[in-house]
Protein backbone atom coordinates (compact mmCIF):
# COMPACT_ATOMS: atom_id res chain seq x y z
CA UNK A 1 0.00 0.00 0.00
CA UNK A 2 0.98 3.21 -0.89
CA UNK A 3 0.60 5.74 2.13
CA UNK A 4 0.64 10.10 1.76
CA UNK A 5 2.34 11.68 3.48
CA UNK A 6 -0.13 12.63 6.05
CA UNK A 7 -0.82 8.76 6.13
CA UNK A 8 2.95 8.47 7.00
CA UNK A 9 2.56 11.25 9.54
CA UNK A 10 -0.55 10.09 11.24
CA UNK A 11 0.29 6.07 11.24
CA UNK A 12 4.05 6.45 12.15
CA UNK A 13 3.89 5.16 15.58
CA UNK A 14 2.43 2.29 14.12
CA UNK A 15 4.30 1.66 11.19
CA UNK A 16 7.89 1.89 13.47
CA UNK A 17 6.62 -0.87 15.30
CA UNK A 18 7.51 -4.23 14.26
CA UNK A 19 4.49 -6.09 15.00
CA UNK A 20 2.76 -3.64 12.78
CA UNK A 21 4.92 -1.48 9.94
CA UNK A 22 3.74 -0.75 6.45
CA UNK A 23 2.09 -3.97 5.54
CA UNK A 24 0.19 -4.27 9.12
CA UNK A 25 -1.29 -1.02 8.50
CA UNK A 26 -2.40 -1.73 4.98
CA UNK A 27 -3.93 -4.58 6.88
CA UNK A 28 -5.84 -2.07 9.18
CA UNK A 29 -7.04 0.16 6.24
CA UNK A 30 -8.25 -3.06 4.35
CA UNK A 31 -10.60 -4.43 7.55
CA UNK A 32 -13.91 -4.00 7.68
CA UNK A 33 -15.45 -3.59 11.75
CA UNK A 34 -18.96 -3.47 12.70
CA UNK A 35 -19.97 -2.00 16.22
CA UNK A 36 -22.78 -2.76 17.90
CA UNK A 37 -24.20 0.47 19.87
CA UNK A 38 -22.99 3.84 19.95
CA UNK A 39 -23.04 4.48 23.23
CA UNK A 40 -20.19 4.15 26.51
CA UNK A 41 -18.77 1.45 25.11
CA UNK A 42 -19.39 1.75 21.21
CA UNK A 43 -17.82 5.08 21.55
CA UNK A 44 -14.52 4.43 22.62
CA UNK A 45 -13.95 1.52 20.42
CA UNK A 46 -15.35 3.72 17.46
CA UNK A 47 -12.65 6.44 18.52
CA UNK A 48 -9.76 4.00 18.89
CA UNK A 49 -10.37 1.81 15.97
CA UNK A 50 -10.89 5.36 13.60
CA UNK A 51 -7.79 6.98 15.06
CA UNK A 52 -6.36 3.55 14.20
CA UNK A 53 -7.21 3.90 10.60
CA UNK A 54 -9.41 0.85 10.07
CA UNK A 55 -10.99 1.02 6.45
CA UNK A 56 -15.21 0.86 7.26
CA UNK A 57 -16.37 1.18 10.25
CA UNK A 58 -20.15 0.49 10.57
CA UNK A 59 -21.91 1.66 13.64
CA UNK A 60 -25.55 0.35 14.57
CA UNK A 61 -27.57 1.77 17.27
CA UNK A 62 -31.26 2.87 17.24
CA UNK A 63 -31.25 5.90 19.99
CA UNK A 64 -30.65 9.42 19.80
CA UNK A 65 -28.55 11.41 21.87
CA UNK A 66 -29.03 12.90 25.61
CA UNK A 67 -27.73 14.96 27.97
CA UNK A 68 -27.61 11.93 30.29
CA UNK A 69 -25.46 9.91 27.97
CA UNK A 70 -22.17 12.50 28.23
CA UNK A 71 -20.94 11.40 31.22
CA UNK A 72 -19.28 8.51 29.52
CA UNK A 73 -20.46 8.57 25.56
CA UNK A 74 -17.44 10.14 24.89
CA UNK A 75 -18.17 10.56 20.17
CA UNK A 76 -21.26 12.77 21.24
CA UNK A 77 -21.64 16.36 22.67
CA UNK A 78 -24.18 19.33 23.87
CA UNK A 79 -24.65 20.01 20.08
CA UNK A 80 -25.48 16.54 18.83
CA UNK A 81 -28.54 16.29 21.93
CA UNK A 82 -31.40 14.73 19.89
CA UNK A 83 -29.45 13.33 17.25
CA UNK A 84 -29.26 9.94 16.06
CA UNK A 85 -26.28 8.02 18.17
CA UNK A 86 -24.70 6.73 14.87
CA UNK A 87 -24.90 10.70 13.10
CA UNK A 88 -23.24 12.06 16.14
CA UNK A 89 -20.59 9.66 16.41
CA UNK A 90 -19.86 9.55 12.51
CA UNK A 91 -19.48 13.56 12.80
CA UNK A 92 -17.15 12.78 15.80
CA UNK A 93 -14.95 10.15 13.71
CA UNK A 94 -14.84 11.69 10.56
CA UNK A 95 -13.39 14.59 12.38
CA UNK A 96 -10.62 12.76 13.85
CA UNK A 97 -9.78 10.62 10.46
CA UNK A 98 -11.85 11.25 7.19
CA UNK A 99 -9.72 8.26 5.93
CA UNK A 100 -12.22 5.93 7.55
CA UNK A 101 -14.99 4.88 5.95
CA UNK A 102 -17.68 5.30 8.52
CA UNK A 103 -21.56 4.05 8.25
CA UNK A 104 -24.26 4.73 10.31
CA UNK A 105 -26.82 2.14 10.58
CA UNK A 106 -29.79 3.61 12.59
CA UNK A 107 -31.93 0.17 12.90
CA UNK A 108 -32.51 -1.84 15.96
CA UNK A 109 -31.48 -5.08 15.26
CA UNK A 110 -33.37 -7.57 15.64
CA UNK A 111 -33.18 -11.96 14.85
CA UNK A 112 -34.83 -10.96 11.65
CA UNK A 113 -32.19 -8.53 10.32
CA UNK A 114 -28.54 -8.99 12.14
CA UNK A 115 -27.07 -12.33 9.97
CA UNK A 116 -27.27 -9.39 6.82
CA UNK A 117 -26.28 -6.61 9.07
CA UNK A 118 -23.37 -8.56 9.74
CA UNK A 119 -22.08 -10.31 6.62
CA UNK A 120 -20.14 -7.62 4.64
CA UNK A 121 -17.71 -7.37 8.28
CA UNK A 122 -14.51 -8.67 9.37
CA UNK A 123 -15.37 -8.65 12.60
CA UNK A 124 -17.85 -7.77 14.98
CA UNK A 125 -17.67 -5.55 18.29
CA UNK A 126 -20.72 -5.57 20.23
CA UNK A 127 -20.90 -2.75 23.03
CA UNK A 128 -24.81 -3.21 23.26
CA UNK A 129 -26.20 -2.60 26.97
CA UNK A 130 -28.65 -5.50 27.25
CA UNK A 131 -28.80 -9.24 27.78
CA UNK A 132 -31.79 -9.88 24.35
CA UNK A 133 -28.92 -8.04 22.17
CA UNK A 134 -26.02 -9.63 23.27
CA UNK A 135 -27.59 -13.40 23.32
CA UNK A 136 -28.51 -12.41 19.87
CA UNK A 137 -25.28 -10.75 18.53
CA UNK A 138 -23.43 -14.14 20.00
CA UNK A 139 -25.71 -16.70 18.41
CA UNK A 140 -25.54 -14.73 14.69
CA UNK A 141 -21.85 -14.46 15.20
CA UNK A 142 -21.75 -18.22 15.51
CA UNK A 143 -24.04 -18.96 12.83
CA UNK A 144 -21.82 -16.58 10.57
CA UNK A 145 -18.83 -18.04 12.03
CA UNK A 146 -17.69 -13.85 12.24
CA UNK A 147 -15.15 -13.09 15.72
CA UNK A 148 -16.66 -11.17 18.12
CA UNK A 149 -15.05 -9.37 20.99
CA UNK A 150 -17.67 -8.64 23.69
CA UNK A 151 -17.47 -6.24 26.14
CA UNK A 152 -20.13 -5.23 29.18
CA UNK A 153 -20.14 -2.51 32.32
CA UNK A 154 -22.06 -1.97 35.61
CA UNK A 155 -21.34 -0.14 37.83
CA UNK A 156 -17.43 -0.57 38.91
CA UNK A 157 -17.01 -3.40 36.66
CA UNK A 158 -15.97 -4.71 33.20
CA UNK A 159 -15.46 -7.96 31.28
CA UNK A 160 -14.13 -8.55 28.02
CA UNK A 161 -13.76 -11.47 25.72
CA UNK A 162 -13.03 -12.29 22.30
CA UNK A 163 -14.87 -15.35 20.64
CA UNK A 164 -13.66 -16.73 17.79
CA UNK A 165 -16.54 -19.13 16.38
CA UNK A 166 -15.02 -22.74 16.27
CA UNK A 167 -12.16 -21.96 17.98
CA UNK A 168 -12.97 -20.75 21.72
CA UNK A 169 -15.75 -20.48 24.06
CA UNK A 170 -18.88 -18.33 22.64
CA UNK A 171 -20.81 -16.33 25.32
CA UNK A 172 -23.48 -19.08 25.67
CA UNK A 173 -20.59 -21.38 26.86
CA UNK A 174 -20.26 -18.88 29.54
CA UNK A 175 -23.64 -18.20 30.62
CA UNK A 176 -26.13 -20.69 28.90
CA UNK A 177 -29.11 -18.26 29.06
CA UNK A 178 -29.71 -14.71 29.59
CA UNK A 179 -30.64 -14.05 33.07
CA UNK A 180 -34.51 -13.63 33.87
CA UNK A 181 -35.65 -10.09 33.11
CA UNK A 182 -34.59 -7.83 36.56
CA UNK A 183 -32.22 -10.57 38.17
CA UNK A 184 -29.45 -8.31 36.51
CA UNK A 185 -30.18 -4.40 36.68
CA UNK A 186 -29.10 -2.17 34.04
CA UNK A 187 -26.43 1.06 33.72
CA UNK A 188 -29.44 3.54 34.27
CA UNK A 189 -30.99 1.39 37.26
CA UNK A 190 -27.41 0.70 39.06
CA UNK A 191 -25.17 3.60 37.62
CA UNK A 192 -21.79 3.29 35.88
CA UNK A 193 -18.29 5.04 36.17
CA UNK A 194 -18.01 7.24 33.53
CA UNK A 195 -14.60 5.97 32.29
CA UNK A 196 -14.99 2.29 32.84
CA UNK A 197 -16.27 1.99 29.50
CA UNK A 198 -13.01 3.77 28.34
CA UNK A 199 -11.43 1.17 30.26
CA UNK A 200 -13.40 -1.53 28.73
CA UNK A 201 -13.74 -0.42 25.33
CA UNK A 202 -10.14 0.13 24.99
CA UNK A 203 -9.45 -2.66 25.56
CA UNK A 204 -11.99 -4.27 23.19
CA UNK A 205 -10.39 -2.06 20.29
CA UNK A 206 -7.19 -3.31 21.29
CA UNK A 207 -8.31 -7.34 20.70
CA UNK A 208 -9.87 -6.16 17.25
CA UNK A 209 -6.01 -4.68 16.30
CA UNK A 210 -4.82 -8.15 17.21
CA UNK A 211 -7.56 -9.68 15.16
CA UNK A 212 -6.67 -7.98 12.18
CA UNK A 213 -3.02 -7.56 12.49
CA UNK A 214 -2.98 -11.65 13.59
CA UNK A 215 -0.34 -10.48 16.55
CA UNK A 216 -0.55 -10.91 20.51
CA UNK A 217 -2.90 -14.07 21.84
CA UNK A 218 -6.46 -12.83 22.13
CA UNK A 219 -8.92 -13.11 24.55
CA UNK A 220 -10.24 -16.64 23.48
CA UNK A 221 -11.40 -19.24 25.98
CA UNK A 222 -10.80 -16.43 28.84
CA UNK A 223 -12.91 -13.70 30.56
CA UNK A 224 -11.41 -10.90 31.41
CA UNK A 225 -12.73 -9.04 34.32
CA UNK A 226 -11.52 -5.44 35.54
CA UNK A 227 -12.37 -3.93 38.45
CA UNK A 228 -12.04 -0.48 38.82
CA UNK A 229 -12.28 -0.12 43.05
CA UNK A 230 -9.82 -2.33 43.45
CA UNK A 231 -8.21 -1.35 40.41
CA UNK A 232 -7.30 -5.74 39.37
CA UNK A 233 -7.57 -7.04 36.56
CA UNK A 234 -8.90 -11.01 36.56
CA UNK A 235 -8.86 -13.85 33.95
CA UNK A 236 -11.17 -16.64 34.33
CA UNK A 237 -10.25 -19.99 32.05
CA UNK A 238 -13.60 -20.25 29.85
CA UNK A 239 -13.27 -23.56 28.30
CA UNK A 240 -15.83 -24.39 24.85
CA UNK A 241 -18.67 -26.41 26.07
CA UNK A 242 -19.33 -29.28 24.04
CA UNK A 243 -23.04 -29.32 25.21
CA UNK A 244 -23.49 -25.37 24.54
CA UNK A 245 -27.14 -25.04 22.88
CA UNK A 246 -25.09 -22.65 19.87
CA UNK A 247 -21.55 -23.90 19.29
CA UNK A 248 -21.68 -27.31 21.06
CA UNK A 249 -21.60 -30.99 19.13
CA UNK A 250 -25.43 -31.05 19.36
CA UNK A 251 -26.81 -27.52 18.68
CA UNK A 252 -30.27 -27.60 19.93
CA UNK A 253 -30.54 -23.66 19.03
CA UNK A 254 -30.23 -23.52 15.14
CA UNK A 255 -32.47 -20.32 14.59
CA UNK A 256 -31.95 -16.75 16.11
CA UNK A 257 -34.67 -15.63 18.77
CA UNK A 258 -35.33 -11.98 19.81
CA UNK A 259 -35.89 -12.12 23.49
CA UNK A 260 -38.01 -8.99 24.53
CA UNK A 261 -40.57 -9.67 26.52
CA UNK A 262 -40.00 -8.61 29.41
CA UNK A 263 -36.71 -7.17 29.29
CA UNK A 264 -36.18 -2.98 29.61
CA UNK A 265 -34.60 -1.89 26.38
CA UNK A 266 -34.21 1.45 26.83
CA UNK A 267 -30.90 2.67 26.80
CA UNK B 1 35.19 -1.43 1.94
CA UNK B 2 34.23 -2.86 -0.92
CA UNK B 3 31.37 -1.01 -3.00
CA UNK B 4 28.03 -3.01 -2.22
CA UNK B 5 25.28 -2.71 -4.77
CA UNK B 6 22.33 -2.08 -3.39
CA UNK B 7 18.74 -3.14 -4.57
CA UNK B 8 17.25 0.08 -3.47
CA UNK B 9 17.97 3.33 -2.56
CA UNK B 10 16.25 6.17 -0.73
CA UNK B 11 17.36 9.64 -0.19
CA UNK B 12 15.61 10.86 2.86
CA UNK B 13 17.73 14.10 3.55
CA UNK B 14 15.27 16.60 4.87
CA UNK B 15 13.65 14.59 6.93
CA UNK B 16 13.65 14.12 10.78
CA UNK B 17 12.80 11.05 13.45
CA UNK B 18 10.56 9.33 13.19
CA UNK B 19 10.15 9.96 9.81
CA UNK B 20 13.57 8.79 8.56
CA UNK B 21 12.61 5.52 10.47
CA UNK B 22 9.31 4.96 9.08
CA UNK B 23 10.40 5.70 5.34
CA UNK B 24 13.39 3.74 6.23
CA UNK B 25 11.35 0.71 7.36
CA UNK B 26 9.23 0.95 4.96
CA UNK B 27 11.56 0.34 2.10
CA UNK B 28 13.05 -2.36 4.26
CA UNK B 29 9.48 -4.09 3.70
CA UNK B 30 9.53 -3.53 0.09
CA UNK B 31 12.71 -6.01 0.18
CA UNK B 32 12.97 -9.76 0.03
CA UNK B 33 15.17 -11.45 2.58
CA UNK B 34 19.01 -11.11 1.38
CA UNK B 35 18.45 -7.70 -0.59
CA UNK B 36 20.05 -4.66 0.37
CA UNK B 37 19.05 -0.99 0.92
CA UNK B 38 20.80 1.76 0.60
CA UNK B 39 20.09 5.21 2.81
CA UNK B 40 21.37 8.57 2.28
CA UNK B 41 20.37 11.37 5.19
CA UNK B 42 21.51 14.06 6.58
CA UNK B 43 19.53 13.94 10.32
CA UNK B 44 22.43 13.11 12.25
CA UNK B 45 21.12 11.52 14.82
CA UNK B 46 19.24 9.13 12.70
CA UNK B 47 22.68 8.30 11.44
CA UNK B 48 22.89 6.30 14.99
CA UNK B 49 19.20 5.46 15.55
CA UNK B 50 18.22 3.88 12.54
CA UNK B 51 20.92 1.45 12.32
CA UNK B 52 19.93 0.54 16.13
CA UNK B 53 16.57 -0.03 15.22
CA UNK B 54 17.19 -2.20 12.32
CA UNK B 55 19.23 -4.16 14.48
CA UNK B 56 16.49 -4.16 17.10
CA UNK B 57 14.26 -5.38 14.10
CA UNK B 58 16.50 -8.27 13.35
CA UNK B 59 17.72 -6.37 9.92
CA UNK B 60 21.74 -6.31 9.61
CA UNK B 61 23.66 -3.06 9.31
CA UNK B 62 26.34 -3.61 6.57
CA UNK B 63 27.96 -0.24 6.80
CA UNK B 64 27.34 3.10 7.83
CA UNK B 65 29.96 6.34 6.78
CA UNK B 66 29.99 9.94 7.01
CA UNK B 67 29.80 10.70 3.32
CA UNK B 68 30.25 14.56 3.64
CA UNK B 69 29.76 17.64 6.45
CA UNK B 70 26.18 16.99 6.19
CA UNK B 71 25.15 13.46 4.70
CA UNK B 72 25.31 9.97 6.17
CA UNK B 73 25.36 6.67 4.15
CA UNK B 74 23.58 2.71 5.45
CA UNK B 75 23.82 0.27 4.15
CA UNK B 76 20.76 -2.21 5.26
CA UNK B 77 20.47 -6.16 4.49
CA UNK B 78 16.80 -7.25 4.95
CA UNK B 79 17.41 -10.58 7.30
CA UNK B 80 13.94 -10.39 8.59
CA UNK B 81 10.18 -10.11 7.19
Amino acid sequence: MDFTDDQLQRYSRHIILPEVGGKGQAKIAHAKVVIIGAGGLGCPVGYYLTAAGVGTLALIDNDTVEMSNLQRQIAHNVHTIGMPKVESAQRTFTALNPDVRIVPLRVRISKDNILDLIKDYDIVVDGSDNFPTRYLVNDACVMAEKPLVSGAILRFEGQVTTIIPGKGHCYRCLFEEPPPPGLVPSCQEAGVLGVLPGVIGGLQATEVLKLILGKGEPLTGELLIYNALTTSFRKVKVPKNPLCPVCGDNPTITELTDYNEGYCTLS
Amino acid sequence: MERIVADKKIDIRGLVCPYTFVKAKLAIESLEIGQVLEILLDYEEASRSIPKSMEDHGQKVLHVEKVNDRDWLLVIRKEKD
